[in-house]
């Protein structure tokens, strides 16, 4: 038996066997979660693409001039326009739309679990190796069921996207939860507070910066993933760059690089700026 | 009725109070259930009584409970065993919903670390707790500024509390306390985190605060000179335990154990004990404008009782003068010898009155440079009696010894 010579667990078999299974039995589940990503995606794209690129332009250095400053005002004028110019408009809204998607759904389901770990050590002690688990685990593995389970396209990669951006905003937002000092919500209490108004009045507006800081690394992982997004068919920005490394077109895959690169500082500075404002 | 009774309260620190408590019951002591167990005995078989408008000192060394203590006062921490009645009601039978409510509406806190919200403004700060009350904003806004008025802070509603100094944030603390107009304000070494200066600067704030309108305090401290300056009665805590409550000349007395004395080690008691407490009525007193109170009858009187001195009241027992067989002698001896002469003419000059409440210190120059007992009256002028320079000697011998026992 020890010689190694042939394989004697099948795990892989299982693991197959499992994916069919679950693939067979649990449809109505895994439909269930595609729609509302489904729905979101598609809103956001349609929209993004419908409106004309200048007003967007316009509105991004709006917000960066109000967010930051003049300068990053400017640098992202720049910026959009130099994306524009290399002929990636449609697919930087693309990707911006797939982005937001994951972060509006890594916001909705992460910052209330962070609540609850914050809060709760048991749950925090349940909730730390899974969330270790899904930012460790390369993305390969994973793009495998998530494909089988969802198909492939935008959905798939919104999917993929959100299990890995999703960790850092769980946790942020339970360190920002703990770090809220005990006499302020001992003081709370004394005064009459609910366990809702200790929540709502002292402990997340002085969470705030800590779980802004989640959110913008949250945005940062959902854009490392947009060229992974891309190998199990996902559009956007990441295309350019997988078709160039499958045609070996250097140039093609730089400048799909270098938009996401560019996008990716904007989008940096703007919640950076937004967490220390909150600070 | 007490506003506030405690009874037999425990509170234990651990994962089976229950166990801690049966040990408790066993005659364990707290050192013993901490090494066999690991569980802490936070308060041990607490009771006393705190009554209305009264400030209530809990003193005791750090570790001794004080903090615990006050905290089951409104329920921060769950007592383990015990009753705890306020206004009438048993706090501990309280549901979630009623335990809101009486913290919104009977108590407040005050706390050592300031615990300000530093995302509100002084006055959202100050406001808080009528906020978590629902009360509409422009009545908090009023109330709130109001309330900083009373603690010497208008005009900095808009600062955020770091923009303050230590004793601007705590008085800060004190406003936020008072908005709710509570009938009790706990306050947990409130006035600890300061400097001194600060520190007795804001113990007077609260007692002019008290004089306008008399709140029931529970005030923790671990200063001693502190408890003495504001309390009306004094709780002292040794290891979970309360060892003695009384006033503050009550403690310092008659010290109940060695703890205790081991506290006022130290503590001038000329500081503490006032007129009222030692003063002794055993002088001759007449009232003047009656025969008994002729200049004649009252020489007559002071030389049948071999007595030097007399204290002359009128008919209500306010006192008006102090005589002496040789001011009367001298009155009676100078012309014209016909004439009616008054009781008042004979009043020593000198001789002035002391307020009972005036502590040993402040009394001490006239006990020190007069030869007759110094008469002692209320606060209605009502004749008290006398502190003599004997009386004062042998107070001041006394708790000399305690304190050096
Ligand atoms: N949450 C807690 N868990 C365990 N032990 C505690 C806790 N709070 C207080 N204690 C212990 O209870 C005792 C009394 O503490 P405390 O009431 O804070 O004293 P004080 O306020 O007089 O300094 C101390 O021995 C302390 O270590
Ligand atoms: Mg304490």
């Amino acid at each position: 038996m020890f010689d190694f010579e042939e394989k004697l667990i099948p795990l892989d078999d299982w693991i197959s066997s499992f994916i069919d299974w679950l693939v067979e039995g649990y449809r109505w589940f895994f439909q269930g979660i595609k729609w509302p990503v489904e729905v979101t995606l598609s809103w956001l794209e349609n929209g993004l693409l419908a409106i004309p690129p200048l007003l967007i332009i316009a509105v991004m250095a709006f917000i960066a001039w109000r967010t930051s400053g003049i300068r990053l005002s400017i640098f992202t004028v720049a910026a959009l326009v130099f994306i524009g110019l290399l002929g990636f408009w449609e697919d930087t809204m693309i990707t911006l739309a797939m982005v937001f998607s994951s972060v509006v759904f890594c916001t909705i389901v992460g910052i209330p679990l962070g609540i609850y770990s914050g809060k709760n050590d048991k749950f925090e002690s349940f909730m730390r190796p899974i969330l270790d688990g899904m930012q460790t685990t390369p993305a390969f593995v994973y793009l495998v069921p998530i494909v089988m389970l969802f198909s492939i396209g935008n959905v798939a990669g919104v999917l993929a996207t959100i299990v890995f951006a999703l960790p850092p905003i769980v946790r942020l937002t339970a360190l920002g939860i703990r770090q809220v000092h005990p006499e302020l919500v001992e003081a709370a209490l004394a005064f009459g507070a609910t366990s809702n108004q200790v929540l709502f009045k002292v402990q997340i507006p002085l969470a705030l910066p800590t779980i802004m800081a989640g959110l913008n690394q949250t945005i940062m992982m959902a854009l490392s993933m947009v060229v992974i997004a891309a190998l199990i068919g996902a559009g956007g920005l990441g295309a350019p760059v997988v078709l160039g490394l499958n045609t070996l077109d250097i140039g093609l895959a730089t400048i799909g690089g270098l938009s996401i690169v560019l996008i990716a500082i904007v989008l940096d500075r703007i919640t950076q700026s937004l967490g220390s404002k909150s600070n | 009725m007490p506003e506030i009774s405690v009874k037999n309260l425990y509170k234990i620190f651990g994962d089976s109070p229950e166990r801690a408590l049966k040990l408790l019951e066993k005659g364990q002591s707290k050192e013993d259930i901490y090494e066999t167990t690991g569980m802490t005995v936070g308060v041990q078989d607490a009771s006393f009584e705190v009554e209305k408008g009264e400030i209530f000192v809990v003193m005791g060394l750090s570790g001794s409970g004080k903090s615990t203590l006050v905290r089951t006062l409104n329920r921060l921490i769950e007592p383990t065993a015990g009753e705890v009645i306020i206004d009438g009601q048993d706090i501990l039978k309280m549901g979630k919903t009623e335990l809101v409510k009486f913290r919104r509406s009977k108590t407040s806190m005050v706390f050592q670390s300031f615990a300000l919200m530093p995302h509100l403004s002084v006055l959202q700060n100050v406001a808080f707790g009528l906020e978590l009350d629902g009360i509409e904003k422009a009545v908090r806004t009023e109330r709130a500024i109001d309330a900083l008025k009373q603690v010497g802070l208008d005009g900095w509603e808009n600062a955020l509390p770091s923009e303050l100094s230590g004793g601007m944030q705590q008085r800060v603390g004190l406003a936020r306390g008072l908005a709710v107009d509570p009938d009790i304000l706990l306050m947990d070494e409130a006035f600890s985190a300061l400097d001194p200066l600060i520190r007795t600067e804001m113990q007077d704030e609260l007692l002019k605060l008290q004089d306008r309108q008399e709140r029931t305090i529970v005030f923790i401290s671990h200063d001693l000179d502190e408890a003495l300056r504001i309390g009306d009665r004094i709780a002292i805590m040794e290891g979970g335990r309360v060892v003695q409550v009384g006033s503050p000349e009550e403690i310092l007395q008659n010290p109940a154990d060695d703890y205790v004395r081991a506290f006022f080690r130290g503590v001038d008691p000329t500081g503490v004990i006032s007129a009222g407490d030692i003063v002794r009525h055993n002088q001759p007193t007449v009232i003047w404008h009656t025969p008994q109170g002729s200049p004649r009858a009252t020489l007559e009187l002071l030389n049948n009782r071999d007595r030097e001195y007399a204290y002359v009241l009128d008919s209500e027992h306010r006192f008006f003068g102090v005589v002496s067989t040789d001011s009367l002698r001298t009155l009676l001896e100078s012309p014209p010898h016909d004439a009616k002469k008054k009781i008042e003419d004979a009043f020593i000059k000198e001789a002035l009155v002391v307020k009972e409440t005036e502590v040993l210190q402040d009394i001490l120059p006239q006990v020190a440079s007069h030869k007759w007992p110094i008469p002692v009256i209320d606060e209605n002028s009502v004749f008290k009696g006398v502190v003599s320079k004997n009386r004062f000697l042998k107070t001041l011998y006394r708790s000399d010894n305690n304190s050096n026992m």
